[in-house]
């Protein structure tokens, strides 16, 4: 990176570690952590639209529909989900390819399970084979980010389901009284309102799931986490930089990644919660109201 | 092709170590259902030696951390808060390899500790392992988030019962144990019993971590992934160990629940606590 980074090893102290922190891998230990807060960003929403549609299905006055997403609800929520997050990407690529395998070699006659192995045609291997390094992290975050999805959608179609009812009946009856149909009501009196019920509860999940992203790791994927492991190992004299153990100062690096994520969600749903009580039919938004006044 | 006997002759207690039945654990196409089924189960000892001995410990140092950050002085409340901030607000994943990553500094010879008169020699060479080193990072870990729930407990109870006691002269320790505690527990009870829930399931990751799981002696869900590896079928061992947790997972709502019984026995029947079950697993 700097010019005078063209033998490490004759360096004073400050200049070494500027080159060392500067390294190519370095940088890929950096980008790791905007990964971890890519995966949060498509994460959060996605689980947040399952978890609305969950809270939807569970209401639903069509009984199948109903138990569909009970059902949902509490196996997801009744296994442990490091399960799932280790069951989910293998299953769903396993059942993608079975998929692709039937549409595109339907004259195959062996068994796909053979043994221990899971045998499909060639064309309906899922990324495909020879596809560049990109294309399958691209697939295995893909799947990382379908299987967080499900669990923490599970967590908040419970607690958007809890909101939903907590917005006062006398609400919904004005909204009736009005001659609103129950899809208006729902839409304009039931969504609105019901956030500051449910605030608590996402808060709660959002911090969960902050703190489910170093499981990326266990999906094979090249987080800080790994990052951490490969360049906190102990190099010998072989490599340029080379240095003792020193994976216990990585770590404290990504421990304090995560204090301060927490610690800045906090705040901001605390922020949020006010904001949202604003007119609200709560202590705090009664708060804030004689507080203006 | 084993037997369902001989797998479970074979693999009850291989996760004790290769001497408790067979050296080596089953391989590729030699895997039957019977061992997945005793192998699994197998590991459940590690997963109920971290729970209870997490909790065990856990539960009496969380009752001080939650009474440190409840006095009034800044030097007890801070660092016991801070403690509290620290193991709450970072996964305890990382925290698994951060410690085990500072256990592996240690000096292997031991570390001496001068104590004036005497120095003491701590053996270190345990911290590294899972059975000691593991365990001591869950106890930290679930002490924190018990202590946090104390700690809430402890600003609800009653003012009134606090009143009776002095009223009837109790100081110190004889109210702390005969009122604050008891008090502390009943309404701490519900979320507790969902902490012990989380730290039980949260066992698995010791050996997803850094820990070493030493002549492949791990615990329930360490040996579900062996199998999915080896046989590249998810469809058997993950159900197997999601099922083995359910039924961990009602046994300790059933335990917990009768000492939720027994704590709010003196209650009219419509106040008492009722658990709920609220799982949350990854912490």
């Amino acid at each position: 990176m700097f010019a005078f980074c063209t033998d490490p090893s004759t360096l004073p102290q400050w200049q070494w570690f500027a080159c060392y922190l500067t390294t190519q891998t370095h940088f890929a230990f950096y980008r790791s952590f905007f990964m971890v807060l890519l995966l949060l960003a498509i994460t959060a929403p996605v689980a947040l639209g399952m978890g609305l549609l969950g809270a939807l299905a569970v209401r639903s006055r069509f009984l199948p529909v109903s138990w569909l997403g009970k059902g949902y609800v509490n196996i997801v929520r009744g296994v442990p989900d490091i399960v799932f997050f280790m069951f989910v990407p293998i299953a769903l690529g396993q059942g993608i390819e079975w998929v692709f395998h039937h549409i595109q070699c339907p004259d195959w006659d062996q068994p796909i399970r053979q043994g221990n192995d899971f045998i499909v045609c060639r064309e309906a291997k899922v990324p495909p084979v020879g596809a560049p390094a990109w294309v399958r992290d691209a697939y295995a975050f893909t799947m990382a980010v379908v299987a967080f999805s499900l669990v923490f959608g599970a967590f908040a179609a419970n607690t958007l389901h809890g909101a939903m009812r907590a917005v006062p009946r006398a609400q919904i009856e004005t909204a009736e009284a009005f001659g609103m149909t129950p899809a208006q009501a729902f839409r304009r009196i039931v969504m609105p309102q019901m956030w500051v019920y449910a605030i608590p509860g996402l808060s709660n999940i959002w911090q969960i799931l902050v703190k489910a992203t170093p499981l990326l790791f266990l999906l094979g994927l090249q987080d800080a986490v790994y990052w951490a492991r490969e360049l906190g190992g102990q190099k010998t004299s072989l490599y340029t930089y080379p240095h003792p153990d020193w994976r216990v100062w990585y770590f404290l690096v990504l421990l304090a990644f995560y204090l301060f994520l927490t610690w800045l969600s906090e705040r901001g749903f605390g922020a949020l919660n006010r904001s949202l009580s604003r007119g609200q039919a709560t202590a705090e938004g009664e708060r804030l109201r004689k507080a203006a006044a | 092709m084993r037997t369902c006997a001989e797998s479970f002759d074979g693999y009850i207690l291989r996760a004790l170590g290769r001497d408790h039945g067979e050296r080596l654990l089953p391989r590729g196409l030699d895997i039957t259902f019977c061992d997945q089924i005793f192998l699994i189960a197998s590991g459940l000892i590690w997963n109920v030696y971290f729970a209870t001995l997490a909790i065990g410990f856990g539960f009496f140092l969380a009752t001080g951390v939650a009474l440190a950050k409840f006095s009034a002085n800044p030097w007890i409340s801070r660092p016991a808060g801070a403690f509290i901030f620290f193991f709450r607000g970072s996964p305890l994943f990382i925290q698994f390899f951060f410690f085990y990553s500072a256990f592996v500094l240690l000096p292997r010879t031991g570390l001496d500790i001068p104590l004036g008169f005497i120095t003491l020699t701590v053996n270190t060479a345990p911290l590294t392992t899972a059975a000691v080193g593991g365990l001591i990072v869950l106890i930290l870990n679930t002490t924190a988030y018990s202590a946090e729930l104390f700690h809430g407990a402890l600003r609800s109870i009653p003012k009134g019962d606090l009143e009776a006691a002095d009223a009837y002269g109790m100081t110190g320790w004889t109210k702390f144990r005969r009122i604050v505690w008891p008090n502390m527990l009943r309404l701490a009870w519900p979320s507790y019993t969902n902490e012990a829930i989380f730290l039980t399931h949260s066992t698995t990751l010791v050996f997803l971590s850094a820990f070493p799981a030493r002549q492949q002696s791990g615990e329930a869900f360490y040996y579900a992934r062996y199998f999915v590896d080896q046989t590249f079928n998810p469809f058997v061992a993950y159900p197997l160990v999601a099922l083995y947790f359910i039924l961990l997972t009602l046994f300790i709502i059933g335990l917990f629940g009768l000492i939720n019984i027994r704590l709010n026995r003196h209650l009219p029947r419509e106040r008492r606590q009722r658990i709920r079950f609220r799982p949350q697993y990854v912490r």
